[in-house]
């Protein structure tokens, strides 16, 4: 994106001039969230807009789909979301399988939910940490950041990674449950379901904290879903939507869960503080699923037989996840031959960007930072 | 110092040499004394201090590798700093660029010239002292703008302005919380507030009255506003503004920044404890020799401002950052009012009380203590229920 | 005052104050008179006024001269834009300086080696003498100063809000 067009604009009403300053925050700049740019033009303090460079970090993901066929693709999907690569993992697979109609053998299922919850733990720990660190308190983001490794060791247990697991297969789940993961699993859930509570005594009631966070870039329940805002980011604004009730897919159906939405409890609905909020009461929830699934878990394959060089009948297939930013689409077309014809991924990112333009407007420079850690955009899951 | 110096010039060590000549040289020599005996290692140990504590509270162990504990990590981290390419961008303003980060360092440690370490140890007692520390602050506020509009950086220059206008907001509040201490004892001299205070915890302004109690709070605040501490590290904020204004410096020049920030941080501490904390007092007639009554009081003088730096250090680990319209309504609507408040109310009292109240700063002292004797139950509590694996033990 | 520290703060003090009005950068300007602001309050402060120097930096140097930088910076000035927009102001300064500089030796004429020469009181430079004479003998310029500021405040807040 050129910067023409957004030099210095000096406007003269009422007799007194200001002058706009243009500021390049990102690519490289502490809080963006990964390789991120935002032009935006402030007036003092005072945000006029912030225009998100949207492309900056494209990678052609789905293309790459296009030349390395079906199983192939596998190792790119972590990549799509490095933070909560589990879920796309799970999405690539699931459309693939509905594509060709295999069926998961029950324990694989279970294996994938676990997997998937854990990596929504991960995920949401490294969320709300570095919110509250682009806010500048340091001490709950090591706070998050230490339980978050604990995860990370549960999933390098399971899959031998602890970024992109690859961990999944069409037809089911690479490797079966280690030894003792049950018991490991349920001694990490009991430790940390406490430290939940604790967080919140530690920083989210925290006066300084509520008070950037509250009544800051509020979304109305009609706007979001205009912008399309998926997941936490669309439950903040008090709209009980998740794919895995409404839309449910896996073992889903039989769990119980709640889907928390925001409640403006400090503020107007569907500021900041409600996002984040979400986001810490889906914790509990992530955990209340996976103790289920250990509980519940079968025994039998994991990974059902699947052709080596896997052709999809003609067609196309669509399925959706509830990934940790959200509703995440994944389409296929297939022409009948061993690379798919076409890929599409939608992500709950993207939708995320394309609101900050409008929500950034009259906020301080500030509360962009706040905006941005609230929406929990990941920028390589912006351009795929 | 100045008859010592006569002394020498008498005793004809200089030869012919003018005396004009002399006292200027000599002045350079005792101040590069102290600057490198002195303020260097008290900056190195105040940073090494700030990085054990703080990740402490992270409940990760912090830098203990380059010497005992890790305290000459300072030293290496100065080390490693001067040895990296001092980059000077090619649009910034060069002069100013160069020059800024002297001119916070000097305004620092020109204010070292009036804390006085012990009856003894104070460089210059002047009549003034109070006020010269803050007119000190003050002008260090033109070389925090100086460095962000010389990088020739947006975001330096955000950095730079929004330092300058906490700086000279919060004189305001600062200067007004002074201000009831001066009334008390009539004079601005740092040494004769301390004298005007006792050894006994009821005999510090601290405890003096409710009013001076708060505006000792106050003043901590103001001063954490004014050397740019967490939750008012506004002008550095990384996440907002990369690094404020020193984020096109690099090598020395940042290091000398890192000086003048951390050395701030003690002079915060060293004032408070001159001002409400009774300074070097403590209980006399034990000894006659002045050498270990001085040192005794240099130590208790320690002691006292490092609790305030200790206290800065945690609440720095805490607190997150406020905003900026929030730092400026907490300026002029709450810490201004209260202030002046403060400033009515102990005049009222002097009027009333004219040689003090001899029952209130017993029971304040007794209440301060009460809270936190539950506050230190509260943390005891916690620390046993508290799930994660601590680090108990201080010598990891 | 003896006539070595006087001159070794008289020269650069000119010199800076020279710099001010020459300097083509106005932040430089702005400075430069910071500079001289605070080499006056060591004067000041040779003339065991304490109290007087630092107000003169915490006041001027430190707020007023903050305040300018502030708006010099925002504004971004290119020296070159100052330049041209000198609307002939440069002969009047020039009178201007002239009648100065004439009033100045006049003064100088006027003046007795004397006083110089008369000891100090006792108290002089302190608070109390300085806030005794300003709340006794200057009480009314005191107060009335005090209501401009007001004014002015009032005026720049109603300015802001327009």
């Amino acid at each position: 994106m050129s910067l023409a067009g957004y030099e210095f604009e000096v406007q003269r009403d009422d007799g007194l001039a200001t002058e706009e300053m243009t500021l390049n925050m990102g690519p490289q700049h502490p809080s963006t969230h990964g390789v991120l740019r935002f032009v935006v033009k402030a007036d003092g303090e005072i945000m006029r807009t912030a225009l998100p460079d949207i492309g900056y970090l494209h990678r052609s993901i789905e293309k790459i789909s296009e030349k390395v066929g079906y199983h192939g693709f596998m190792p790119y999907t972590d990549r799509v979301d490095y933070v909560s690569a589990m879920q796309c993992n799970q999405g690539w697979a699931m459309v693939c399988e509905r594509a060709a109609g295999i069926e998961v053998p029950r324990r694989g299922e279970f294996c994938r939910v676990i997997a998937c919850e854990l990596g929504r733990i991960a995920s949401h720990l490294l969320s709300v940490g570095t919110m509250v660190m682009d806010i500048g308190g340091m001490t709950p983001f090591t706070h998050a950041i230490r339980e978050r490794e604990k995860v990370n060791n549960l999933l390098e247990d399971l899959c031998g990674a602890r970024l992109t697991f690859n961990y999944m297969r069409i037809g089911g789940v690479a490797w079966d449950l280690p030894p003792g993961y049950t018991e490991q699993v349920t001694a990490f859930l009991d430790q940390f379901e406490p430290l939940i509570d604790e967080y919140n005594d530690l920083i989210s009631y925290n006066k300084i904290y509520v008070e950037r966070l509250a009544n800051v870039a509020a979304v109305s329940k009609e706007e979001a879903i205009n912008y399309n805002l998926v997941g936490p980011n669309l439950r903040g604004c008090g709209f009980q939507y998740d794919v895995r009730r409404d839309e449910p897919y896996s073992i889903y159906p039989e769990l119980d869960f709640e889907v928390p939405v925001g409640t403006g409890e400090v503020g107007t609905l569907g500021d900041c503080f409600d996002r984040y909020m979400v986001r810490i009461k889906e914790l509990k929830e992530s955990c209340k699923i996976v103790r289920q699934c250990l509980e519940m878990i079968p025994d039998g394959p994991v990974l059902a037989r699947v052709a080596k060089k896997l052709k999809p009948p003609v067609g196309d297939a669509h399925v959706r996840v509830e990934a940790s930013r959200g509703d995440m689409g994944w389409y296929v077309v297939s022409d009948g031959s061993e690379f798919p014809y076409r890929t599409k991924i939608r992500t709950g990112s993207f939708s995320a960007m394309s609101i900050v333009d409008k929500l950034s407007r009259g906020l301080m420079i500030a509360d962009l930072i706040a905006l941005i850690a609230s929406l929990d955009v990941v920028a390589p899951e912006v351009d795929r | 110092m100045q008859s010592f110096i006569d002394g020498l010039i008498a005793s004809g060590v200089f030869g012919g040499l003018p005396a004009e000549a002399i006292y200027p040289a000599m002045m350079f020599l005792f101040a590069s004394i102290v600057v490198f005996g002195f303020v260097l290692p008290l900056v190195t140990i105040t940073i090494w201090l700030e990085r054990r504590v703080w990740s402490r509270i992270q409940s990760r162990v912090g830098p203990n590798r380059v010497g005992p504990q890790g305290v000459l990590q300072g030293l290496a981290d100065g080390v490693k700093n001067i040895l990296k390419e001092d980059v000077v961008p090619d649009a910034a303003d060069r002069p100013l660029f160069v020059f800024a980060p002297y001119l916070l360092v000097w305004g620092f440690l020109a204010t070292f010239v009036v804390i006085p370490f012990s009856s003894a140890l104070v460089i210059a007692d002047l009549n003034v002292g109070i006020l010269y520390i803050v007119a000190i602050v003050a002008l260090s506020a033109v070389g925090v703008l100086m460095a962000g509009w010389a990088s020739n950086n947006k975001w330096s220059l955000l950095g730079g302005i929004r330092s300058a206008a906490q700086v000279v907001s919060y004189e305001i509040p600062a200067g007004l919380a002074l201000l009831p201490v001066v009334l008390l004892t009539g004079t601005l001299s740092t040494q004769g507030i301390i004298q005007a205070q006792g050894w006994a915890p009821w005999d510090w302004f601290l405890f003096h009255s409710p009013f001076t109690f708060i505006a000792a709070f106050a003043f901590y605040i103001s001063a954490l506003a004014e050397t740019n501490r967490t939750p008012f590290d506004i002008p550095e904020a990384e996440s907002e503004l990369v690094a404020g204004f020193a984020t096109e410096y690099s090598g020395f020049r940042f290091a000398l920044f890192f000086l003048a920030e951390w050395g701030s941080l003690y002079v915060t501490g060293a004032i408070m404890a001159v001002l409400f904390l009774g300074g070097w007092q403590i209980p006399t007639g034990w000894t006659n020799n002045t050498v270990v009554l001085n040192i005794a009081q240099l130590t208790v003088f320690f002691l006292k401002a490092y609790f305030w730096v200790f206290l800065a250090m945690w609440i720095r680990a805490t607190l997150p950052r406020i905003r900026v319209d929030q730092m400026m309504s907490l300026c002029w609507k709450y810490l201004v009012p209260l202030g002046f408040v403060n400033l009515v109310g102990t005049a009222v009292w002097m009027v009333i009380w004219p040689e003090g109240n001899t029952f209130v700063p017993y029971l304040m002292v007794v209440g301060t203590l009460a809270l936190l004797v539950i506050f230190f139950r509260r943390v005891l509590y916690h620390l046993r229920r508290a799930k994660p694996e601590l680090y108990f033990n201080p010598a990891i | 005052m003896d006539f070595v520290t006087f001159f070794a703060l008289a020269i650069p003090l000119v010199v800076v104050a020279v710099m001010v009005i020459a300097h083509p950068s106005p932040v430089y300007s702005a400075l430069f008179l910071v500079m001289t602001l605070f080499l006056l309050a060591v004067y000041f402060l040779f003339l065991n006024a304490h109290m007087v120097a630092a107000l003169q930096i915490i006041v001027y140097a430190g707020a007023i001269m903050v305040l300018f930088l502030f708006v010099i910076m925002l504004l971004n000035l290119q020296s070159d834009t100052l330049r041209t927009q000198r609307h002939g102001l440069g002969r009047v300064a020039i009178i201007g300086g002239v009648i100065l500089l004439a009033e100045l030796g006049l003064l100088l004429q006027g003046s007795s080696s004397e006083l110089a020469e008369s000891s100090l009181p006792e108290n002089f430079g302190t608070v109390e003498a300085l806030g005794s004479q300003l709340f006794t003998k200057y009480l009314l310029p005191f107060e009335i100063t005090g209501i401009l500021l007001l004014v002015a405040v009032v005026g720049a807040v109603v300015l802001a809000k327009r």
